[in-house]
């Protein structure tokens, strides 16, 4: 057989290949010949076969078949071999195989062996995929090679002690002596890599951290002499020494200060030295900068410091170079929360990030702009966001809109209802990316803002023509247009007005499209049922309600076999039911109220009967009408037969409350007191809140309608502590 | 911790791929092509640091790059790295490389990728950065280089 070709020589070959099927073809040959190479147990090619196998997997070729062969060039004895085997191991070996373990005692011989990189290139795989097991029989030699006096194996040593430490949390106490003398090496390399080692030890175990703390002292000498120590060519990176080092001593000090008064003090000092001194027209000054401001930021730092701290951050906001004002942002962020008022400061700088064409700034601003809005500074913050909600990419849409939703709500006061209701509707027409539970908020919102009906339902209205599949925002819409619709149609918009056969084209059409939910549909008929009595084409109406009356979806039936009866029997009594909702109060200003939006199931509880009935609200915002019996009304006007009859339509769900109506015992309420009528209601409530009722009686009295209202308060504190 | 380094060129064929986590080779493959996915629709003049691709874990890990002609050095690193820091190592990475191969430019990765792995070795170990120091980088590698080339008095060798 012909000695297998150069890796060389495959790569250019793989490079004339001028389509995908014609790689994979020359691919598959070159596997072929490796595959027959290997089962002839060819020792002398075999470190090169392998090393084209690892190009060829790299371009996403399968290579498996090689696993094997990588372990036995690991236990050859020439340097070449060694390398490409472990090199091999890395790329194609991992825990999850098996044949791993086979390479337990190669590493453990390595480890020992007397050329030093051999022992390196053992460390190095054991430090970047040594299992477990492999980690538990190994440490033992790792321990040793860390107390060596060899800088280029004591550098690898602590690394591949911080793999086993992660692999094998309880063998960290087993490395606790050999760090006695780690930070007093001269070498960078070996400083670098023990303070890595260090962090890891203190990050995962608080033992380890307070057994650590005494070495601030010392962190804070060698970051001095860091400083300090003027140019020193060897460890020089753009003028100044050793970046990467001073980078991880700040780190490694800040695990060490945080929550700690005495570390904290101790390190006082360097930070402001590190803080002022250090040169800023680089990337890398910029870097241990950085870096300084988190520690500081998160130790118990004295407040000049602090001050000192943000506004480095403020100058890193104003820079030029695109990364450092990310990074700017992104520790602002993380400040935000502990020193408010100082990031406030920079508000404007931060708006105006914004408009960054950056999409990571953009996102990074966009957040921190969340966190800044407070009660002072709503009306601008709200103006510049919405701004940015209607022009930023598709990808921010999402977030936006809840994080406008949610200020909205929690700044917007009553002074700010009309800011706050264009938020509202500027995030429901954002569509989809609202959260569905937001839906009755906004809807409560809507209610409360008497003078911006019109203008909201012209706008929910021609959302709507463009766009009907975003649930949230049709639910939204036709709840609007059944309530609002006879203002839709009069002419109070500033645009021209849809006329009322074309409003109702629009409701139908969700009722039958595709893309509407249950939901969605049971919101539309009871939207269309509305404007039965705001419109005057009743007739049309009658008929939409009358054919779902035997749809299948269960609810949709129901409600519309319910409302067919409003238009028969109970004709008298539509006007009243479908009237316009009155303001809502919000729930946790006000404790219970009566007509409340809906959220979460409970179970039901017994109250007693002898109360009267509270109201109950349907799902969809039509009043019921009720019965009840009062002993103290006023029967001596009248002698003849009361007659009026109950309808009772489903509860709803209460945000406080939960009802469940059981049928009355009767219908009829006979005169003079001679009878009551008593209907039994279960009201469920978890917050313990006190009970109130607010009661509307109709009824017909000698033929003709009668409406009485009514309320309740005095229930006795037993029934709802 | 740095959890994958990729080269790869402006038409997205991978150059080196070192993954210091375990994924499975069509995952591996994945990232790569999402990788580029996100980095080749970069600007040129937007900052260098972006949120990682849904495959590679989502909101903790960040993609740090650099274009330097026609190649992408891509670093994916989790909070516990400073990005400046980063963009700093990869900046010695590819000094260090243009050392080692006088001039460097694609065709030399293209050709010698075992030793860029091993230069890479020197760096940065179990996903952790191990020596920043360039020189001395450089006289590891060609120390070993040396030992390679005294075992091979025979005609075979690898490249």
């Amino acid at each position: 057989m012909p000695a297998p070709i150069r890796l060389r020589e495959l790569i250019r070959t793989i490079r004339t290949a001028r389509t995908q099927a014609e790689e994979r073809e020359m691919i598959q040959k070159e596997c072929a010949a490796i595959r027959s190479s290997f089962r002839e147990e060819d020792n002398t090619y075999r470190c090169r076969n392998v090393a084209k196998l690892l190009y060829m997997h790299m371009l996403g070729y399968p290579a498996h078949f090689g696993q094997l062969e990588c372990l036995k060039l690991i236990a050859s004895q020439k340097f070449t071999d060694k390398r490409i085997g472990y090199l091999g191991a890395m790329l194609l070996l991992d825990e999850r195989q098996d044949v791993h373990l086979l390479m337990t005692n190669c590493i453990k011989n390595d480890l020992n062996h007397s050329t030093q990189y051999v022992q390196g290139l053992a460390l190095c795989t054991l430090g970047c995929m040594g299992s477990s097991e492999m980690c538990r029989d190994l440490a033992g030699e790792v321990e040793k090679l860390l107390k060596t006096s060899n800088s280029y194996l004591r550098k690898k040593a602590a690394l591949c002690a911080v793999h086993v430490i992660r692999k094998v949390p309880e063998l960290m106490e087993m490395f606790l002596p050999a760090t006695k003398n780690l930070l007093s090496e001269k070498n960078h390399g070996v400083l670098h890599t023990s303070v890595v080692l260090l962090t890891e030890m203190c990050e995962r175990s608080p033992d380890m951290l307070a057994h650590f703390r005494k070495l601030v002292p010392q962190l804070v000498r060698i970051l001095k002499n860091l400083i300090m120590s003027g140019y020193s060519p060897e460890h020089d990176v753009s003028g100044i020494s050793d970046p990467f080092l001073q980078v991880r001593i700040l780190r490694l000090l800040r695990i060490l200060g945080k929550s700690d008064d005495d570390s904290s003090e101790a390190m006082n000092d360097i930070l402001a030295q590190v803080a002022t001194n250090t040169e800023t027209s680089k990337n890398v000054g910029n870097a241990i900068l950085y870096e300084t401001v988190l520690t500081i930021m998160d130790i118990k730092s004295e407040s000049g410091l602090r001050v000192l701290a943000i506004n480095i951050l403020g100058r890193f906001l104003l820079n030029n170079d695109k990364n450092i004002r990310y990074v700017a942002l992104t520790s602002l962020l993380k400040t935000v929360q502990t020193d408010h008022n100082a990031v406030q400061r920079h508000r404007s700088t931060i708006v105006d990030c914004l408009k960054d064409l950056d999409v990571s700034i953009k996102r990074r601003a966009m957040e921190l702009s969340f966190a800044l809005v407070n009660g002072n500074n709503i009306r601008g913050m709200m103006k510049e966001l919405l701004y940015f909600l209607d022009s930023c990419d598709p990808e921010f849409k999402a977030d936006c809109a809840s994080g406008v939703f949610l200020a909205a709500e929690k700044y917007g006061t009553d002074s700010l209802t009309s800011l706050h209701v264009t938020a509202v509707l500027s995030c429901v027409l954002a569509g989809s990316y609202v959260r569905d539970d937001s839906v009755p908020n906004l809807i409560q919102l809507i209610t409360n803002s008497v003078e911006m009906h019109a203008y909201t339902v012209q706008r929910l209205y021609k959302a709507l023509l463009d766009d009907i599949s975003q649930q949230p925002l049709v639910q939204v819409a036709s709840w609007c247009i059944g309530e609002y619709g006879d203002l839709l149609v009069s002419g109070q918009c500033e645009e021209e007005e849809p006329i009322q056969d074309e409003v109702l084209d629009v409701l139908e059409g969700l009722l039958v499209s595709n893309l509407s939910t249950p939901v969605t549909r049971g919101y539309a008929l009871t939207a269309i049922m509305k404007l039965s009595t705001r419109f005057s084409s009743v007739n049309r109406i009658k008929k939409v309600v009358s054919i779902y009356g035997s749809s299948i979806d269960v609810e949709l039936q129901q409600r519309a076999v319910e409302y067919n009866a409003l238009f028969k029997k109970y004709d008298h009594m539509r006007p009243a039911l479908l009237e316009r909702m009155p303001i809502m109060e919000k729930t946790a200003t006000n404790g219970p109220t009566e007509i409340v939006q809906t959220n979460g199931e409970t179970e039901p509880s017994a109250v007693e009967p002898k109360h009267p009935p509270p109201v109950t609200q349907p799902a969809n915002q039509v009043r019921t009408p009720y019965s009840g019996s009062y002993s103290e009304q006023d029967s001596s006007a009248v002698t003849t037969q009361f007659s009026h009859d109950i309808i009772t339509f489903p509860p709803s769900v209460f945000q406080t409350f939960q009802l469940q109506l059981l049928s009355p015992s009767s219908n009829v309420v006979p005169a003079l007191n001679q009878g009551t009528v008593t209907q039994v209601i279960r009201v469920l409530n978890p917050q313990k809140q006190q009970l109130r009722m607010r009661i509307k009686l109709t009824y017909t009295h000698k033929g003709s309608p009668v409406q009485d209202l009514a309320e309740v308060n005095n229930f006795p504190p037993q029934s709802w502590q | 911790m740095i959890k994958a380094i990729l080269i790869f060129n402006n038409h997205g064929k991978p150059r080196l791929s070192k993954f210091y986590e375990h994924y499975t080779e069509d995952t591996e493959q994945q990232i790569i092509r999402e990788t580029f996915h996100l980095v080749s629709k970069r600007d040129e003049n937007v900052c260098n640091f972006l949120e990682g691709g849904m495959l590679i874990g989502g909101s903790d890990y960040k993609l740090i790059y650099r274009h330097y002609a026609t190649l992408y050095f891509v670093f994916c690193v989790d909070s516990s790295e400073s990005e400046l820091g980063i963009l700093d190592l990869i900046q010695v990475f590819v000094e260090t490389l243009d050392k080692c191969f006088e001039n460097v430019c694609e065709l030399d990765l293209i050709f010698h990728v075992d030793k860029v792995h091993n230069i890479l070795a020197e760096m940065v170990m179990g996903g952790m950065v191990l020596e920043t120091n360039m020189n001395e980088i450089i006289t590891q590698v060609d120390a070993q280089n040396k030992m390679e080339k005294s075992e091979t008095r025979q005609p075979e060798t690898i490249s």
